[in-house]
């Protein structure tokens, strides 16, 4: 099995500050990866280096074996890799698919001056464009909120949407970054199915940073804990469950 | 209550209304032009309204689609006055039938150099535009005002009148329906995600960078087409009419109508058009009611009256159909 996602001795650092430091990782094709660690643990930081946000201060990440530390978000964007954010970042004045549209517009080929003139590919990709974001609203019951504004919608739609537009991009890999952020027990279960579904559905291998251990246990099949920017483990949840550094330095202060 | 809504909506969302109302706008030019049904001097206002439209829907691209702040907006006005009068006057003068190539002539000009410009301003990220158009505002006029070719301060005088009326109008139009097609088109949506969320619409694939050139460079273009126009009514340029006042009475009409509109444009510019007439009489006083209202309206309603907002005859048909509320 070759890795989808190398992290290869990463290091960052933000003046004296060092969020991530010597950070490994490989990440198979097709596996679910959860990544937890306490508050500032660099999670986040992870994220912002695999999508381009940052550039690596030492070190390299490769994705399906090329090397992508330092290029442009969008082209690593193009290349395959979609994510949400912590602090949801939709398009806050546009309706939820005019939000989807501008991801799935990438796959659009018509140029500038078609679009101006209204001439060539412009209609039936737009018309195709509309058709196919509307699939994808209904794929996440967001359908019939697909006129109204993104900011309109309730905390769990505007997460729902997040995820939605992230796979407009039709990624191989798919980094959510907290999902479960703000949910109570019974609609972090409700996620738990429905990334499931998008997981089997869209073929898309998962990263996801999670501080809900029901969701990270269930639906990951390994696990890296982080904890001042150092990978302290990594392995199994049954092996993240039973060690020791992880207990004390995170799960200790969570345990249920 | 109910049925006037109701009524309104049917209104807005009618198809014919819009090319009904460019047929009508179309003939009163033709008309105006010809008979006397005229005076002069309201024909004269009427064509700077149209040319104002244009300015501000281009500007508009920048300034609200965009979400930059471009001040200069008056400087790609003088390369495409001076570009197209140059060509109008010495290359092939008494020829009226070659001002409409003058016309692109002096937008492509202007799209040339907004291209370069914008080149340059978004090469990094952060928020330098507003200073380098500014500098590129003042280093146009200077360049004008020593190059002796064009006329040095003096300008270039005895423009044949081209712009008429009929001419202006459909200009306008013509600058609306494309920046439309535009705005509602990929290119269009990534210019509004990078307004609303830049790390968000970098992370969902846009190439920030080139849609950001693209937006300044059409923008320029009509920018340049304004001022060819506005050289061909006035008759008569010189550098000193391209200055900062200038692209500051844009930036009121943009920020009065509303950001992110067009129909917004077409309000801020009537509006505009009215209010600067019936302040002709207070001469020097306009320069300071004018920035006043900029402060006024950057303080208390940042987006204009139509601020993202789009009246529906505006909406091609399968945006109209895409954003109807299900009730
Ligand atoms: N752009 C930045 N500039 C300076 N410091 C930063 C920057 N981004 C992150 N940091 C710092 O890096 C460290 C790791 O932050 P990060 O956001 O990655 O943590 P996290 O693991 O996602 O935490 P949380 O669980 O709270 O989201 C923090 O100390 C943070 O303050
Ligand atoms: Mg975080």
């Amino acid at each position: 099995m070759s890795a989808l996602l190398e992290v290869e001795d990463v290091t960052m650092r933000f003046g004296g500050l060092c969020a991530i430091s010597h950070c490994r990782m490989t990440i198979p094709a097709g596996i679910t990866h959860g990544i937890i660690g306490p508050n500032g643990a660099g999670k986040t930081t992870l994220f912002n280096l695999i999508t381009g946000i940052y550039r690596p201060t030492e070190g390299r990440i490769r994705f399906q074996g090329r090397d992508i530390s330092g290029q442009r978000p969008s082209r690593i964007a193009l290349g395959g890799i979609g994510r949400t954010f912590q602090n949801i970042r939709l398009f806050k004045n546009l309706t939820a698919l005019e939000n989807v549209r501008i991801a799935y517009d990438t796959q659009l080929h018509y140029g500038p001056m078609e679009s101006l003139l209204r001439i060539g590919r412009h209609r039936r990709s737009e018309d195709e464009s509309i058709a196919r974001s509307m699939a994808l609203l209904e794929h996440f019951g967001l359908a019939g909120l697909a006129s109204l504004h993104a900011s309109e919608l309730s905390y769990g739609a505007q997460r729902r949407l997040e995820i939605a537009r992230a796979l407009a991009l039709k990624p191989s890999l798919l980094l959510l970054d907290e999902p479960a952020a703000g949910m109570n027990t019974a609609e972090t279960a409700i996620l738990t199915e429905f990334l499931r579904d998008i997981r089997s559905h869209f073929q898309v291998t998962m990263i996801l940073i999670e501080h809900h251990m029901h969701l990270v246990m269930n639906l990951c099949d390994q696990i890296t804990v982080l904890d001042f920017g150092r990978v302290i483990a990594e392995g199994s949840p049954a092996e993240i469950r039973a060690n020791p550094r992880v207990i004390e330095a995170y799960l200790g202060e969570s345990a249920e | 209550m109910e049925n006037t809504r109701r009524f309104c909506v049917r209104v807005a969302e009618c198809r014919w209304i819009l090319p009904l109302l460019f047929a009508a706008g179309l003939a009163f030019c033709v008309i105006a032009e010809s008979g006397g049904l005229l005076n002069s001097y309201t024909r004269f206002a009427l064509t700077t309204m149209a040319v104002n439209v244009i300015l501000c829907a281009s500007l508009n691209l920048v300034n609200g689609y965009l979400g930059e702040f471009s001040v200069g907006h008056a400087g790609f006005m003088a390369l495409g006055a001076y570009a197209s009068a140059m060509l109008t006057t010495r290359l092939f003068p008494q020829m009226p039938a070659l001002f409409i190539p003058a016309l692109l002539a002096g937008g492509l000009v202007a799209a040339g150099i907004g291209f370069l410009l914008a080149l340059l301003s978004f090469k990094t990220r952060g928020d330098y535009l507003a200073i380098i158009t500014l500098a590129f505002l003042m280093i146009v006029k200077s360049a004008l005002e020593n190059i002796p070719w064009v006329g040095g301060p003096r300008g270039i005088a005895g423009i044949p009148t081209l712009t008429t009326l009929p001419v202006a109008f459909v200009a306008a139009a013509a600058t609306l329906w494309t920046i439309r097609n535009l705005i509602f088109s990929k290119f269009g949506r990534a210019v509004v995600a990078i307004r609303e969320d830049e790390i968000a619409a970098n992370a969902m694939g846009v190439r920030t960078r080139e849609a950001k050139i693209l937006a300044f460079s059409v923008s320029s273009f009509f920018g340049g087409v304004a001022g060819a126009l506005l050289a061909h009514q006035i008759t008569f340029i010189n550098p000193g009419s391209f200055d900062i006042i200038k692209s500051t009475e844009i930036l009121v009409m943009v920020y009065l109508g509303g950001i992110g509109s067009l129909a917004g444009s077409v309000l801020g510019a009537v509006i505009f058009t009215l209010l600067s007439e019936a302040l002709r009489e207070f001469g020097t006083w306009r320069m300071v009611i004018l920035p006043l209202i900029l402060v006024l309206l950057m303080l208390f309603r940042p987006r204009g009256i139509m601020g993202l907002k789009e009246l529906p005859w505006f909406l091609p048909r399968r945006e109209l159909a895409t954003r109807r509320k299900k009730s």
